[in-house]
């Protein structure tokens, strides 16, 4: 299973919720599958996609937060699984798309191929981790993965492919920062709002 | 100098109302004040502090990230690809440990080289100063509304408590 094939399985689950894309292939992904208003495709800072993710949820609890990161975004930042897990967002969910290298850079090794991300998940007090290692294993365990109070990691293995599978975010970074917010913008209903 | 709790009230009057950072021993009667409000988020690293930064003002918040000078150092890149380019306004609260050169060995370099990189990259600051902090905060408040990105109040020490 490629990335895209693993994204196209992810993505209808998380029309209604704030979704942030680690920089990289998985941003071009997003970007090139279906763009919408609650994509935030993190072009740089490399390894705060978590944290991005994070600061929404506890800004606004009552809305479904859902982070697409890479192994090497995760490994870069492996501390923001012990802030989820100690600030405990029912509303975050952390899929993690691992294809053991660094695949925009030309498919250099990270350390994932050594180390179980969903184990460390776990260990550092995620509500619930998994780890899926094909397509018939992902579709699965995405309807209960999304239904489940967060804070949510699910590892997907995926494989490692070569070339340039899309092409680059063609959005401009603060017109992604303002459509997301006006996406989270409380409604009259009283969504948002409230927490720390 | 303003009390810790007149310092928040007046964060809070600004519109401040997300706290997120890691702690410094030059505003701890800061800090013990937002905590005892329940206000403030502990990060484990600056980067990642402004990344929660980011995401509450994308929920609707607008965020104030504590940090020592050296924290500058690890937050640039976040500071420079993700709040300059996306527009995301974020008051750094920066404590000037290495002030004037006294200080810990650790401080001291990136304390001299400070304003300079900050004037650099292009965030704007003012070095606070015990009879304005209160102006200076109505300062910061109106850059991040007129050009949203990071802006800097930098503090040294004796300034807050």
């Amino acid at each position: 299973m490629y990335l895209r094939a693993a994204a196209e399985l992810v993505l209808p689950h998380v029309t209604d919720a704030a979704v942030i894309f680690a920089n990289g292939y998985i941003s071009r992904a997003g970007h090139a599958l279906g763009d919408r208003p609650g994509h935030f495709y993190m072009i740089g800072s490399m390894g705060l996609a978590a944290a991005i993710g994070l600061g929404i949820a506890i800004g606004q609890p009552r809305r479904r937060v859902v982070v697409l990161d890479g192994d090497g975004n995760v490994l870069m930042n492996l501390g923001e699984l012990a802030t989820a897990a100690a600030l405990r967002p029912a509303n975050f969910h952390h899929v993690v798309f691992d294809n053991g290298v660094y695949a925009s850079t030309g498919n250099q090794p990270t350390l994932s191929d050594t180390i179980d991300l969903a184990a460390v998940a776990r260990a550092a007090g995620y509500a619930h981790a998994a780890r899926v290692e094909n397509a018939p294993e992902l579709q699965a365990a995405l309807p209960r993965f999304f239904a489940t109070p967060g804070p949510g990691f699910l590892l997907v293995k995926i494989d490692r492919e070569e070339g340039t599978p899309f092409g680059r975010v063609a959005i401009e970074p603060s017109v992604m920062a303002a459509r997301l917010r006006a996406f989270l913008a409380p409604r009259a209903s009283g969504e948002g709002g409230g927490g720390i | 100098m303003p009390s810790a709790a007149e310092l928040v009230d007046h964060l809070l009057a600004c519109g401040f109302d997300f706290f997120t950072g890691v702690p410094c021993s030059l505003v701890k009667e800061a800090l013990a004040e937002l905590n005892r409000r329940g206000l403030f988020v502990v990060e484990n690293r600056e980067d990642a502090a402004l990344g929660l930064a980011a995401g509450a003002y994308l929920a609707g918040r607008l965020p104030l990230v504590i940090s020592q000078s050296s924290g500058v150092g690890v937050a640039l890149n976040a500071l420079t690809s993700l709040h300059m380019i996306y527009r995301i306004p974020t008051l750094l609260l920066v404590t000037w440990r290495g002030h004037r050169g006294v200080d810990a060995p650790e401080h001291v370099v990136w304390g001299r080289a400070l304003p300079g990189v900050l004037e650099r990259v292009g965030i704007p600051f003012q070095e606070l100063e015990s009879a304005r902090v209160l102006a200076q905060i109505d300062w910061a408040a109106a850059v991040l509304r007129d050009q949203p990105g990071p802006v800097a109040l930098v503090s040294p020490p004796g300034v807050l408590n």
